[in-house]
């Protein structure tokens, strides 16, 4: 299942799909990603991460100090100015390569939709096969605003060509972490 | 820099961008692609069931959404008019202050000018979808409903943006994106409300969803403080489980995806980021879908899912595009849409433009008869205003098959009493008067019905009728013996019923049923005089008339004492190649040996492949007369002929012949064929004007002394 989930996700436009045993090698992952893509104090290079069940294992006090610029506050302000947005995903849909997003806090919104990176985490074992076995599992009466997301912010207006980042993330990484949905949510 | 739309046809087929920028998008293999693994016959038929019973019960269906909308929290408004939703929405801006509005892409919006609306009350409206905010810089209406600025290039789309932003600016796409971005994201965080459409409204959870590329709905759903989502009846579902196949089938046939980047399910109204809760607008518009769900036969529109994909098939519209061909809502689909929601004189004017191949019928994800309503808007037309009199005097003399030979007779010799009054250019396509592009082909000095007593055959039991229709009795009549030959070769005697006339093709596409009924009436009774236990035909417009369209065509003008004969004809009937098919299949006629092969291309007319689903036999039969088949490109696209349509809209028939025959040439076969005179009169003119050495034939022309 994660492997064409992976598949189908990485042909979906500008985006990787990497897969860590431990919620701390993916933590170590998002470490490295964020002095990789330069994260400071400065409108644009800001990175905001929206609140998820594994955020109950950091202590994200000393992750804003070892980042400034990171914020676990997700105001529009902020989101605005994201190089890189972080939030946690509910299901992947493995013939789609989609995760969805449970969208009713709007911080899950701002973080996923107004930055350049998109980074998405997700339970491996919350990876079904279709879209009609996912909506057996997600359904609109507990869910007030929910996403389908697959690939990044894209666009063919013009001239059919095929261009990224139009409103939202040009670039979508995945993680998906083994061990999240045992120890998380 | 002023940008103007293509007004005529002419300016349209002038526009360098407009016809390339289709053309270049392997539209039709992607879609195959995206569709690997679904079963589409199945999906589409789901679809169809599910929106088809929504408009059986409009009324029920959007109570049961309003009622668990709102107690969702959702404000649900019912508009009966376009008028009502404008109104009702103004009212809001009005009553909340609302200055500034962001959108996302909604057709309902454009079906209502509510941007020009609101704007008389100081309100600025933006549009936020890349190709809706192009065709707003450039005061332009979409001309694509998925893709809406595909009619400019991206020279013309750079200067729009430069005079927006007061600065130089590059042609290069991935620049003019950003540039986009930058211009409204600023939109987005200063907007007092967005507006959205929907894909989908679901009753059971009062929950709308949206799906765009680019990641604008969300936005618009989630910055600015008001929510209000303009949502067509049409666009109703029962259960939430009926999502799948519309999100199933919208994103793989409008842009050969397997899904949106984004698909958003909104049930209620949540938390604007300031702690204050969003108040969420829905306006279910019916404005005039409930009389469409009424009528029977413009009902099967509303399961119209606005993927847009009948316009990437549509090879006329792939030509001039949605300013031409269409109104708000453009192509063939939109000529429907337009004539019930916006304007029936337009669609009246714009229905021309269907050539009738069906093209998009095929791929039609809620399995709408696309060209099939079409014809319905010029048959109502017709009986509601007439056919001018001159074409009606054309399409009564090629009723009567007798006067027709006649008056043929003085034609083959002069062509002068026809030439009189424009009289020719309505009679059927081969006699009319098309010389500025191609030669007219020459009425035979002797037509069929006379070279027919002239012609041996050896007695059999197995007897066929030959159904010559006009062309081949006038025109070609070489061909016809040639048919009767082969035919002989497989055992099969062959008569010919002398008072056959007009299949009645031209008269069903001008929209004169009756005419077609009584041409239907006249022919059932020669034809199955003597029994026969096959009607064979060399003309696939014909066998579509016998297959297919007489049952309808007596169906609908109440004639029904004569539908079983009409269905026995039916099923006795066979296309040329299809019974040569058959007769080889059963060892009946055997090919010679040692033949010479043949390069040949084989050109599917739309009547035999998409009317009459014959496409495999005429290769298996030339096949199996040593030609060796290659394939063109979209060798099932229309060669422009459509019988009267290549005089009525000569330029848009020659440019698509144009990309016909480049398809043609690029197989580097020896010949092309097809089963169709006009197709073959228009490929064979196209010929003409090239260097080429290749025929356009008849198969029956290549297969003569090709079997034992």
């Amino acid at each position: 299942m994660f492997e064409l989930f992976k598949t189908r996700a990485e042909a979906s436009g500008n985006t990787e799909v990497k897969r860590f045993e431990t919620t701390l090698e993916a933590l170590d992952f998002i470490n490295d990603f964020l002095k990789e893509e330069n994260i400071q104090d400065v409108a644009g290079s800001y990175a905001v991460w929206a609140d998820g069940p594994l955020l109950k294992q950091i202590d994200t006090k000393v992750m804003e100090k070892k980042f400034p610029g990171l914020s676990f506050n997700v105001t529009r302000e902020l989101a605005k100015g994201a190089r890189v947005g972080i939030s946690q995903l509910k299901w992947g849909i493995a013939e789609l390569g989609s995760m969805a997003q449970d969208s009713a806090d709007v911080e899950q919104r701002l973080a996923s939709a107004l930055s350049w990176i998109h980074v998405a985490i997700l339970p491996t074992t919350k990876i079904v096969a279709n879209l009609a076995d996912f909506m057996k599992k997600m359904h609109p009466k507990e869910y007030k605003y929910m996403t389908l997301i697959t690939g990044a912010s894209k666009t063919a207006d013009i001239e059919r060509v095929l261009a990224l980042g139009v409103h939202g993330p040009d670039r979508l990484v995945i993680l998906c972490v083994d061990d999240l949905e045992v120890e998380g949510a | 820099m002023k940008i103007d739309m293509p007004k005529n046809v002419d300016e349209a087929l002038e526009s360098t961008s407009l016809s390339g920028i289709l053309d270049r998008w392997d539209y039709q293999g992607t879609r195959a692609k995206a569709f690997e693994g679904v079963d589409f016959q199945a999906l589409r038929t789901r679809i169809a069931k599910v929106k088809g019973g929504v408009a059986d019960n409009f009324d029920e269906v959007a109570e049961t959404f309003k009622k668990n909308a709102e107690a969702n929290g959702i404000k649900v408004f019912r508009a009966s008019s376009a008028e009502e939703a404008k109104e009702y929405i103004a009212n809001l801006c009005k009553e909340k202050e609302v200055k500034k509005i962001v959108k996302s892409k909604s057709m309902a919006t454009e079906e209502l000018h509510l941007n020009k609306h609101l704007e008389q009350f100081g309100i600025q409206s933006d549009e936020t979808d890349l190709g809706e905010w192009i065709c707003q810089l450039a005061h332009h209406t979409p001309s694509h409903m998925v893709m809406p600025a595909i009619h400019l290039n991206k020279e013309e789309i750079s200067s729009l943006f430069s005079d927006e932003i007061q600065q130089p600016l590059d042609n290069d796409i991935d620049k003019l994106v950003k540039v986009a971005r930058e211009q409204i994201r600023e939109k987005f965080f200063e907007a007092d409300m967005g507006i959205s459409g929907a894909n989908i409204a679901i009753a059971e959870t009062g929950s709308i969803v949206i799906c765009t590329n680019e990641g604008n709905a969300r936005l618009v759903t989630s910055l600015p403080k008001i929510h209000v989502a303009l949502v067509g009846l049409e666009k109703l579902v029962p259960n939430y489980e009926d999502a799948e196949p519309i999100l199933t089938a919208l994103p793989r046939n409008a842009t050969a995806q397997l899904l949106t980047s984004y698909a958003s399910f909104i049930s209620a109204p949540t938390l604007n980021d300031d702690g204050t809760m969003k108040e969420v607008h829905v306006v279910l518009m019916d404005n005039n879908r409930t009389a469409m769900a009424e009528d029977p036969k413009f009902k099967e529109a509303l399961q119209c899912i606005r993927c847009g994909g009948c316009l990437n098939v549509c090879p006329v519209f792939r030509l001039v595009s949605g300013h031409v061909f269409g109104d708000i809502y453009t192509g063939g689909i939109g000529t429907i849409l337009t004539s019930w929601f916006t304007d029936l004189k337009s669609a009246e004017e714009i229905q021309a433009f269907c050539i009738g191949c069906d093209k998009c019928k095929e791929i039609c994800p809620g399995n709408i008869d696309i060209p099939g309503l079409i014809l319905e808007i010029r048959r109502r037309k017709a009986a509601k205003e007439g056919i001018p009199a001159v074409y009606k005097g054309a399409l009564q003399v090629i009723n009567n098959r007798k006067l027709f030979h006649s008056l043929l007779k003085v034609a083959s010799v002069g062509q002068k009493p026809f030439a009189k009054d424009g009289f020719i250019r309505h009679l059927p396509f081969f006699l009319s008067n098309f010389t500025e592009h191609r030669s007219l082909p020459t009425v035979a000095p002797v037509a069929f019905r006379d070279l027919f007593k002239t012609i041996k055959q050896p007695k059999s039991d197995t007897k066929a009728a030959f159904f010559a229709g006009c062309a081949l009795d006038f025109v070609f009549p070489k061909t016809g013996e040639n048919i009767i030959k082969v035919l002989n070769k497989g055992g099969v005697e062959v008569t010919f019923p002398e008072d056959q006339s007009c299949c009645g093709i031209p008269h069903w596409g001008s929209g004169s049923f009756d005419m077609a009924a009584k041409s239907a009436a006249h022919n059932l009774k020669s034809l199955l005089e003597d029994d026969p236990q096959y009607v064979v035909v060399g003309c696939a417009s014909c066998t579509t008339a016998l297959k297919k369209e007489w049952v309808e065509v007596l169906q609908s003008e109440g004639m029904d004492d004569l539908i079983p004969q009409a269905k026995k004809v039916a099923e006795r009937t066979y296309m040329f190649t299809e019974l040569v098919n058959k007769l080889v299949e059963d060892k009946k006629l055997i090919p010679k040996e040692g033949v010479d092969t043949h390069k040949l291309t084989y050109h599917d007319s739309c009547h035999a492949k998409r009317h009459c689903g014959i496409s495999q036999e005429p290769r298996s039969a030339l096949s199996a007369a040593g030609y060796e088949i290659k394939d063109m490109k979209e060798c099932d696209t229309c060669c422009g002929m459509g019988g009267a349509y290549t005089i009525k809209q000569s330029d848009v028939s020659m440019n698509m012949l144009k990309r016909k025959m480049e398809n043609v040439q690029e197989t580097g076969a020896e010949f092309v064929s097809a089963e169709c005179p006009g197709c073959l009169i228009q490929l064979g003119g196209g010929l003409d004007k090239t260097d080429s050495n290749m025929k356009a034939m008849h198969p029956a022309d290549l297969m003569i002394d090709k079997f034992q």
